[in-house]
């Protein structure tokens, strides 16, 4: 495996998003401030949609903007604002003994894992995979083409299932986020 | 010729881990959510990455179904901070022990 037989722009490209995510995923652990964690998020976000294009998926990197740095942070933002919770944590208590050494040490033997996992294992068999008829993935219009079919044939079912998901995430959070007002109520007949 | 997919992977596994760490470690309510976005992007990118590898769409789509899954999680998740919030005036999870016994 010669270094030189892989492109160099792809390289770059590798280079830079990995360095926005990660920059943006020690921000969000590190930063006080939640209103910063936020957005060095987005930073990461805009990162994996880097990352997302080098990599034929085109439109997911397009939901990825939309929907994470657009709607999701917006969310967390918003609700940031609206309880007032932009002062600092306290980051240096350590209320449970040893918590961040054990923490850390998790952290690592997982890696670990993961990364002796991913050199001993050989996945990439040249085969093509079934989904796509033998055929490989592509970029542009085309991949919302494949994403399209692939979303409304083999994961119908699942699709309409994440539909009935939101309509009751969205009634769970209303009424979760509701006050109650059925006291009130009583009080003002009374 | 692209990066191999292995250098995605292993940046994929940097992610995860990072966003393990914070889940942890940190105390407030909203931040370990973000810390889940985290776990959540670095899993996304590594089915994106599995899926250019073995060219295969089912990677991309199920991407797609659990960007629509963490949306519903983050929705729930502040709903409930916001009615925890409400009563105790505190995101802090290590304020919330009255289910202790």
């Amino acid at each position: 495996m010669v270094a030189t037989s892989y492109a160099v722009p792809s390289i770059i490209v590798f280079v830079g998003a990995a360095i926005i995510i990660l920059v943006g995923a020690i921000g969000v652990i590190t930063f006080k401030n939640p209103v910063h964690c936020a957005l060095s998020l987005i930073m990461t976000l805009f990162g994996v949609a880097i990352a997302f294009i080098a990599q034929q998926a085109d439109f997911l990197a397009a939901v990825q903007i939309i929907v994470y740095a657009g709607a999701i942070v917006v969310l967390f933002l918003f609700v940031i604002m609206f309880l007032g919770v932009d002062r600092n944590e306290h980051v240096r208590v350590e209320p449970l003994v040893a918590q961040r050494p054990l923490a850390a040490l998790g952290v690592v033997i997982t890696l670990g894992g993961l990364i002796a996992l991913m050199a001993e294992s050989h996945w990439v068999t040249g085969v093509m995979s079934a989904s796509t008829n033998g055929k490989a993935l592509q970029s542009g219009q085309a991949n919302v083409h494949q994403l399209g079919t692939a979303v409304f044939t083999t994961y119908l079912f699942a699709f309409e299932a994440t539909a009935a998901l939101l309509v009751i995430a969205v009634v769970g959070a209303v009424l979760l986020a509701r006050r109650e007002r059925t006291l009130q109520a009583d009080e003002v007949e009374v | 010729m692209n990066v191999p997919a292995s250098w995605y992977l292993v940046l994929a596994a940097v992610l995860f881990g990072i966003g393990a760490f914070g889940l942890l470690t940190r105390r407030s309510a909203l931040i370990m959510f973000m810390c889940i976005e985290l776990m959540l992007n670095a899993v996304n990118l590594t089915f994106v990455t599995f899926a250019r590898t073995l060219s295969d769409i089912g990677g991309q789509a199920t991407v797609f179904f659990v960007m629509v899954v963490a949306a519903a999680e983050v929705t729930v998740g502040l709903g409930i901070v916001v009615a925890v919030f409400r009563r105790r005036a505190s995101t802090s999870v290590d304020e919330l022990s009255e289910l202790r016994g």
